[in-house]
């Protein structure tokens, strides 16, 4: 894809920004799914335990009349975890919400910081908008309109969803090289001219580098001791990704 | 392009500091959970970012496009973060809110709130004026229903709790009352029409209901209905309305920053006050429905009642109920 991702970039004082890469509409829509699907699961489990015990049966029918504990205790809190479910989500999850995080995404503020509670409700609020005049029409059109891809809540919040960056895919510590910056460049200068040296040559220089930096017993032929000079500077996963 | 071996040698030697970058990556997570108060672990975290400023650098450089430049990445933004905004306590963040923030946002939007209970008050007087003149008018405001009623010499109100609990009541009249305020907010996202809008078929409804009342005898017994809770109601109504004008003008007059950094920060600055209207209304909604349709309450407690909620709402308004006084101390 040779089209750039949006980021949003923040000042620092080291001078190196802060970079987050915005989430797209796609991303963002698996996480409202996930999410809408969580919380009507919620919404209907709590309504169905607690009309089974309002009921003392496997009934889920509402009395005749307007009974206060069936509406204080069934109805009320079903609508409350539906229609609250993003907001205190959000405010208790620093931004995220379960399906943001299974889309791998999170709200942040303009200044990569999660979104204090005034900027959650200001966001949430605006659904109000967004969702007019049926199925988020106004926020989806927004979203693929703007650059940052920001519905009418996020631009009024000054918020944005940007991807989570996982950790898990760091090389593990015992793979990283164990060669200082000089020893790895001296290594892989070798390497580098390694086509161009006499045979003699290159097997006294690589020896003499295995022999200082630890590189393991000396390899018998030109291939091994090539090999074991490439698994010297990159360690065993064989360099850097 | 293959890069050189000064490059592979470079990008070899910042492998051997995964270590160091998992262990930042790791404090800062810890310490934006609000996890550990430990002073040399904050020290160390700056220590941290100073590291991962430098390595990332040399990563974005060397690695363009791999995997370790993304763990950098998210471990760069995630210290920047904590570094400079602290751990977050949902707790403390809505109390910074209630006692700092909500003042603010009240001071500044003062003007707003002044013309906005303007604008209330003349549509509550174009109301009552309009059906005290053309009483037919009234079916442009009310139900058929409640005309009947009000005909046959009763408010709608008499008798409500025989037909509804309390509780159902005040659930109902409070979401219905939240999403009514919360709208007022929204609809200032059209220039501020709609926000006009809704405060003025409010204040008009409120006016000619009224004067509607008040040809058939009922006033002082709507006057006793709607005292305890309409106080604080009507003014979370201008309150919403002038958070709802300050969204509007900003997308009509924006500033220098253009429309949506003028849109973004008035709706931002109003946020305090939505929260607070929305939790007012809780307690208006609790009061209109245990306490309005009672009739064994009597005038002078509902008045008590509907000025002391108003005081608490002047309260927590100014943030002194949450010791905003005390804190500037």
């Amino acid at each position: 894809m040779n089209e750039i991702a949006p980021e949003l970039s923040v000042d620092s004082v080291t001078g190196i920004d802060v970079s987050l890469p915005v989430a797209g509409p796609g991303a963002r829509s698996f996480a409202f799914l996930v999410d809408w699907h969580i919380r009507l699961v919620l919404a209907l489990a709590w309504y169905t335990v607690a009309a089974f015990i309002y009921n003392r049966g496997l009934s889920i029918a509402a009395p005749l009349t307007n009974d206060a504990a069936w509406f204080g205790a069934v109805v009320t809190p079903a609508l409350a975890i539906y229609f609250l479910y993003h907001y205190a989500v959000e405010l208790a999850m620093r931004g995220s919400t379960p399906g943001k995080r299974t889309a791998g995404i999170r709200v942040v503020a303009r200044d990569g910081s999660a979104p204090g509670p005034g900027a959650l409700l200001v966001r949430n609020v605006f659904r109000l908008i967004d969702t007019l005049p049926v199925l988020y029409c106004v926020g989806l059109v927004a979203v693929i309109a703007t650059r940052e891809h920001l519905r009418v809540g996020d631009m009024a919040a000054g918020t944005l969803l940007v991807y989570e960056r996982d950790a898990a895919h760091l090389p593990a510590a015992g793979e990283a090289p164990r060669l200082d910056a000089q020893a790895s460049e001296l290594v892989a200068e070798l390497l580098e001219r390694w086509p161009s040296l006499a045979p003699d040559a290159r097997r006294q220089l690589g020896q003499q580098l295995l022999a200082r930096y630890g590189g393991g017993a000396a390899a018998a032929d030109e291939p091994a001791l090539h090999g074991a000079l490439a698994a010297l500077l990159h360690g065993t996963s064989g360099g850097p990704t | 392009m293959k890069p050189s071996s000064r490059q592979q040698a470079l990008a070899a030697s910042l492998m051997r500091r995964a270590g160091l970058w998992r262990q930042a990556d790791a404090r800062a997570r810890r310490l934006a959970r609000g996890r550990s108060d430990d002073a040399a672990e904050a020290a160390a975290l700056a220590d941290d970012y100073r590291l991962l400023a430098h390595d990332l650098a040399r990563v974005r450089t060397l690695m363009p496009d791999s995997r370790t430049r993304e763990f950098l990445e998210a471990a760069y933004a995630r210290t920047h973060a904590t570094l400079h905004h602290g751990a977050w306590r949902a707790g403390s963040a809505l109390l910074t809110l209630l006692r700092v923030q909500l003042p603010r946002a009240v001071r500044d939007l003062a003007p707003y709130i002044a013309w906005s209970t303007l604008i209330f008050v003349l549509a509550v007087l174009a109301g009552y004026a309009l059906v005290q003149r053309y009483p037919e008018l009234i079916a442009l405001f009310a139900s058929p229903d409640l005309i009947a009623t009000v005909e046959r010499g009763q408010l709608w109100t008499d008798g409500l709790l025989n037909i509804v609990p309390s509780s159902v009541l005040s659930v109902q009249i409070l979401a219905n009352n939240i999403v009514v305020s919360l709208f007022a907010y929204c609809a200032g996202f059209l220039f501020g029409l709609g926000t006009l809008y809704i405060l003025g078929l409010n204040g008009m409804m409120l006016g000619a209901v009224f004067a509607f009342v008040g040809q058939h005898g009922l006033r002082e017994q709507l006057f006793s209905f709607i005292v305890a809770h309409g106080c604080v109601e009507l003014s979370v109504m201008c309150l919403s309305g002038a958070a709802g004008a300050a969204v509007g003008e900003a997308l009509v007059r924006p500033g220098a920053g253009g429309r949506i950094a003028s849109f973004r920060e008035a709706a931002l600055h109003s946020g305090p006050l939505l929260l607070a209207c929305a939790l007012l209304l809780v307690g208006a909604g609790l009061i209109e429905g245990f306490v309005s349709p009672d009739p064994s309450v009597p005038l002078w407690s509902r008045v008590t009642i509907g000025v002391g909620y108003w005081l608490l709402m002047a309260g927590l308004l100014s943030g002194r109920l949450f010791g905003a006084g005390r804190a500037a101390a």
